[in-house]
């Protein structure tokens, strides 16, 4: 469903993201991890069409979407959520999920009605009065994800939505992840928070200073020296092999 | 809630239509005329400032070109008066379009959009001050013809049936943005732009739209403007009189709501008056009196003086509680 090739990026002297591929079949849970400033968000930015890239090519369905502006890809169905959560602060966590919901419903009592069924879907119904600033940093990634959900993605790129929650709320969120996709969106989500990226993904990239280090089925991707190398330093993993192996002898 | 409070508020404006035959007093009926003016150039500024975020420094860019229009039009192509207020209308929207779209183009925000108004404004005025078409520095005069067919009016009471009807249609269009998937759309962008592009909203093309609603309604403002004075010049067209009041109207009496122009035009125009008795007619003593009332406003209700109500019960609640 998603197809991205050989994406460069550089800020000044800075490569954020450099000759990056990867693909998203359809229907599925990709993950892309790795340490902070490894690129990740940048990357994410490239692909729902907010930042520009210097190289590389974005297919989104088999027709190339590098370039386009994130409304047109949000009507085509591709729409992300942002790791630091920006709801519209002045506005209800119904109002917020209606504009979600405008995309595809140009009347406003419909879309107010649909944006009531999303935040059912994502556990938010006793909160759709509120004011969005009222949310807690969990309720406020949960409403990250509800607007989302409500344009009617058919792929979606999720932010980091579990960073900064505590376990009991990550032990939520999986299952209703697991929800999205089993109802037929593919998604793609960047993560730091390993016990989530293994029970979701299918397939799992890893990025580090701006290439693709691994990629794999997670259980290979963490046992990947590469991997444990790009999270702990140089020689990392020989030294973890070490200590394991004299553990045991 | 909200849909209800903004039928009120047209129920309000139709229950003022026959004020004139009850009040005869040409100095009050003046004065409602002038109220409305003023509700009117406040909300178009609200729809575009309050609701869109996009708060402007340069209204009378809008104003000064409806204005003209409708004076260059019939002074000088010999176009109806009464089909000038229209083609008013649509210069305005015109130049909202090309401030909007030049200052969205290219992304200004926040005070460098204001100050692109500002600039767009002063230019002109400029220019109106060096052509000859629009009379340069001598202004233009229109040749008084009190008929109704002239769109002048031998008494008040005609003017002020067309400046309620405007401003009523003023009123309608935030009413609609309160109701509608656009008006939605347009606070979503003033609240946070990037989610709202990350969520298909074509940021670019709703400011677009507001500027263009505002300007349209702006223009309007101008042809009436020029009916009932009869008289225009560059100052007073584009100077920064009009796009002060423009945006002070909203900021007293609560940006961002359908009420809040109306109670704002009201409180300035009568506090105008006040001080005019007071002072006798100091010039520039009004501009004095709006700088201490903003700075009254802003310190003491951000929000207006619609917000006064909620802010009342707010504080009630609280002293109920301590002493509970």
């Amino acid at each position: 469903m998603l197809e991205v090739t050989g994406i460069s990026k550089r800020f000044g002297g800075l490569a954020a993201v450099s000759d990056v591929s990867l693909t998203v079949p359809a229907g599925s849970i990709t993950a892309l991890i790795g340490p902070n400033g490894a690129g990740k968000t940048t990357l994410f930015g490239i692909i729902a069409g907010f930042v520009s890239a210097d190289q590389g090519s974005v297919r989104f369905d088999g027709t190339e979407v590098l370039g386009l502006a994130s409304h047109l890809l949000a009507r085509r169905g591709l729409v992300r959520t942002f790791q630091i959560v920006q709801p519209f602060a002045g506005l209800s966590v119904r109002e917020n999920i209606a504009i979600g919901c405008h995309l595809r419903e140009a009347s406003r009592a419909r879309a107010l009605a649909q944006a009531a069924a999303v935040a059912e879907r994502v556990g938010m119904g006793a909160l759709l009065d509120r004011p969005a600033t009222s949310l807690t940093i969990a309720g406020r990634k949960r409403l990250e994800l509800a607007r989302a959900l409500a344009t009617g993605p058919r792929l979606l790129l999720l932010d980091e939505v579990m960073a900064g929650l505590n376990p009991a709320e990550i032990a939520e969120l999986v299952p209703l992840i697991r929800g999205i996709r089993d109802s037929g969106v593919t998604l793609l989500l960047t993560e730091h928070v390993m016990q989530a990226v293994m029970s979701l993904a299918e397939r799992v990239y890893v990025l580090n200073d701006g290439r693709i280090a691994a990629e794999g089925r997670p259980a290979e991707v963490v046992a990947d020296p590469a991997v444990i190398e790009a999270y702990l330093g140089h020689g990392a993993a020989a030294r973890l092999a070490a200590q394991a192996g004299g553990a045991h002898a | 809630m909200r849909r209800t409070s903004g039928i009120a508020v047209i129920v309000l404006l139709l229950a003022l239509a026959p004020l004139p035959l009850v009040v005869r007093s040409q100095y009050w009926q003046h004065f409602a005329i002038v109220t409305l003016y003023l509700a009117l150039l406040g909300q178009a500024w609200n729809l575009l400032g309050g609701y869109g975020g996009q708060r402007s420094f340069g209204h009378s860019a809008f104003f000064g070109t409806g204005a003209y229009a409708a004076a260059v039009l019939q002074l000088r192509l010999g176009i109806d008066p009464w089909a000038c207020l229209p083609l008013a209308g649509l210069a305005g929207a015109l130049m909202g379009a090309i401030v909007g779209g030049v200052s969205f183009r290219y992304g200004l925000r926040g005070s460098y959009f204001a100050l692109a108004t500002l600039a767009f404004a002063e230019v002109l005025r400029i220019l109106a001050d060096s052509l000859d078409i629009t009379g340069a520095g001598v202004g233009l005069q229109i040749p008084l013809g009190q008929t109704a067919a002239n769109f002048q009016f031998a008494t008040r009471d005609g003017f002020y049936w067309v400046m309620l009807a405007l401003t009523a249609l003023a009123t309608a269009a935030a009413w609609w943005l309160e109701n509608s998937r656009f008006g939605a759309e347009l606070v979503a962008v003033r609240e946070n732009e990037n989610a709202a592009r990350a969520l298909g909203v074509d940021a670019t093309r709703i400011k677009l739209g507001a500027a263009v609603l505002s300007g349209a309604l702006c223009g309007l403002a101008g042809s009436f403007y020029v009916q009932y004075y009869l008289y225009l010049d560059p100052r007073l067209a584009f100077g920064p009189e009009v796009s002060v009041t423009a945006l002070l109207v909203p900021l007293i009496g609560g940006v961002g709501t359908v009420l809040g122009p109306l109670v704002g035009a009201l409180v300035l125009r009568s506090l105008n008056e006040a001080a005019s008795v007071i002072t006798g007619n100091a010039p520039g003593l009004n501009l004095v009196l709006y700088g201490v009332l903003l700075i009254v406003i802003l310190w003491g209700l951000p929000d207006g003086l619609v917000s006064l109500g909620s802010r009342l019960r707010l504080r009630r609640g609280r002293r109920e509680l301590r002493h509970a």
